[in-house]
């Protein structure tokens, strides 16, 4: 199994990937724990799998479809989809820019 | 106190008068009043003069035919969308959200009558095994406030151990009702994968989530499945396997029935008080008839690494919601412990990664299906220790991470599997802390789990003490 060993880079990079921000006492003790944690899980390499297929749904469902209609039941006002968001515009949601201006 | 009685005792004094549901309502707040500042179970605490005229409206409207839930108040581990009653999953993220709408479970007890009471402590997000990991200050066990609860339900287990609700709502992922059920002696049933509607379930990880009761007996615990069971278009896992009567079903004879004694539970590892304490429940159980053999169920060790590879993924996967833009508040606000899941979740599925631990975890399960059926195909059930320890102080898990995965090897491979579990009260140990074992059984067999617990119940006495903070 691939197994690299955790540094302050991967911890950086998952991180950003994560969109988890870390202070940089945050980073040591993560850099630690998760090398702690990926150590561990990666007893599972010891397991042979060959020729076992891969199980994702435990109660044996299969594709479960609806109706593609639309269900009033569930559908909510706009003051109720705005009600817990901090920022609002309009009747819209605030969202940061995505693009630096030019 | 009227909080000692079982669902359907109070369901008959509340048919007859004898009582009211304000009678109940006001006992419990009177205890709320006393126990909650020692013990810290609840979140959110439901007004008592909203829960009053909630129960002045059940006490006018009430019909014999009524559902024994109705007028009773009960209690969810603060993972559920609760319309208009605030919802955290125990983090700050969610500190100030009120849901719009109503999980399934919620809206099921709502119809049957039952009043909703409290919002419950919990490891933030599930992410736990002693309520610690949590934003809102740890809950305290009933049983000596030194130690932790248990999680990642520890609220409401801990809730129902001092009387401060009939019955609650707790969620299972990968042990969090019976962890705590075990360590504050209650009953808890973690259901089949899909028996219950996750609709409005706060996921943490979807494959594994599973609703279920908690309750003082599994008796209790059967009345609120039936009501809470069943397909939900909601929920496009949810199984279309019907609802049995599960409280009409308890009380048969055990004779016959047989119990598997897996030894790779019981070895090195597991506490010698807990060991003796199944030991004699499996005596309990053969002097009622049941036929209790020992088998092997191999693979154990691998339970805790298949878990801590499939649950951070899916969270990782299932927490990049919380964005703080349509609700909410910014993801710096998640605990540390969190953030390692979602990260150790995130580098596992990462590109390179995927196929050493995600496929190969899903995969590792389908072998954990084939051993546990290889046992069931012979055996009515499994009984096995809930926690390899007892109650830890606090402190003593979240500072260790392999410590933290350790108090999960029980209960993990059931939730990898699917299957159902019980976890009920066995014993007490030397220094007074509660002892708890599961019973774990097939596929949708969670009648054939309350009736061996019913008949356990009915002949010991460990359900029905107090805890130290009630006295």
């Amino acid at each position: 199994m691939k197994t690299a060993k955790i540094t302050p880079v991967t911890v950086q990079k998952v991180a950003r990937l994560a969109r988890v921000p870390l202070t940089k006492t945050q980073e040591k003790d993560m850099t630690k724990k998760i090398g702690v944690t990926v150590q561990y899980i990666s007893q599972l390499e010891s397991l042979p799998t060959k020729d076992v297929t891969e199980t994702s749904q435990v109660a044996g469902l299969e594709n479960v479809y609806r109706e593609d209609e639309i269900d009033t039941e569930r559908m909510f006002t706009q003051e109720q989809a705005l009600a817990n968001a901090k920022r609002t515009h309009n009747g819209f949601f605030v969202v940061d820019a995505v693009f630096d201006e030019k | 106190m009227l909080a000692d009685f079982s669902i359907i005792e109070l369901a008959k004094k509340m048919r007859s008068k004898e009582i009211s549901p304000m009678d109940v309502i006001t006992e419990i707040y009177e205890t709320i009043g006393k126990i909650d500042k020692k013990i810290n179970a609840f979140i959110t605490l439901v007004d008592k003069e909203q829960a009053l005229r909630i129960a002045q409206k059940r006490a006018k409207t009430r019909e014999a035919a009524r559902s024994p839930l109705f007028g009773l108040p009960y209690v969810m581990k603060d993972a559920y969308v609760t319309a208009g009653v605030r919802t955290t999953a125990a983090s700050k993220v969610l500190d100030d959200f009120v849901p719009p709408y109503s999980a399934t479970v919620h809206r099921k007890l709502e119809d049957a009558g039952a009043i909703l009471i409290g919002k419950m402590n919990m490891d933030a997000w599930g992410h736990g095994a002693s309520t610690e990991n949590t934003d809102y200050g740890v809950t305290k066990n009933p049983w000596d406030i030194t130690r932790s609860a248990g999680g990642s339900g520890g609220g409401p287990a801990a809730a129902i151990a001092s009387r401060l609700a009939i019955f609650a709502i707790g969620e299972d992922t990968g042990g969090s009702i019976r962890n705590p059920a075990a360590w504050c002696g209650i009953t808890g049933l973690k259901v089949t994968y899909g028996r219950v509607s996750r609709y409005g379930a706060i996921a943490y990880a979807s494959s594994l989530d599973s609703v279920g009761p908690t309750a003082k007996t599994a008796e209790d615990c059967a009345h609120v499945l039936e009501v809470i069971g069943g397909k939900d278009p909601y929920d496009a896992t949810s199984s279309p396997q019907p609802v049995v009567r599960y409280s009409g079903e308890l009380q048969g004879s055990i004779r016959g029935k047989k119990i598997a004694f897996p030894k790779e539970f019981f070895k090195e590892g597991l506490d010698g008080e807990i060991r003796k304490a199944i030991v004699e429940a499996r005596r309990v159980f053969e002097s009622l008839g049941a036929v209790v053999e020992d088998v092997s169920l191999p693979m154990l060790e691998y339970g805790v690494p298949v878990y801590y590879i499939l649950a951070p993924s899916e969270t990782s996967s299932n927490l990049a919601r919380y964005d703080g833009i349509r609700y909410g508040n910014e993801r710096e606000l998640f605990t540390q412990e969190t953030k390692r899941r979602i990260m150790t979740g995130t580098y596992a599925l990462s590109s390179g990664y995927y196929d050493a631990y995600y496929k190969k975890a899903q995969k590792a399960r389908s072998i954990f299906i084939e051993k546990y059926t290889d046992i069931l195909q012979h055996f009515d059930a499994i009984l096995a220790p809930v926690t390899p320890g007892m109650p830890p102080k606090f402190g003593e898990l979240l500072d260790d991470p392999v410590k933290n995965m350790m108090a999960d090897l029980y209960t993990v491979t059931v939730n990898i599997v699917g299957l159902p579990s019980l976890a009920l009260a066995c014993g007490f140990g030397s220094s007074g802390l509660p002892i708890g074992m599961q019973l774990i059984g097939r596929m949708f067999s969670e009648s054939t789990l309350l009736a061996l617990g019913h008949n356990y119940q009915k002949t010991t006495p460990w359900h029905k003490k107090h805890p130290g903070v009630l006295a």
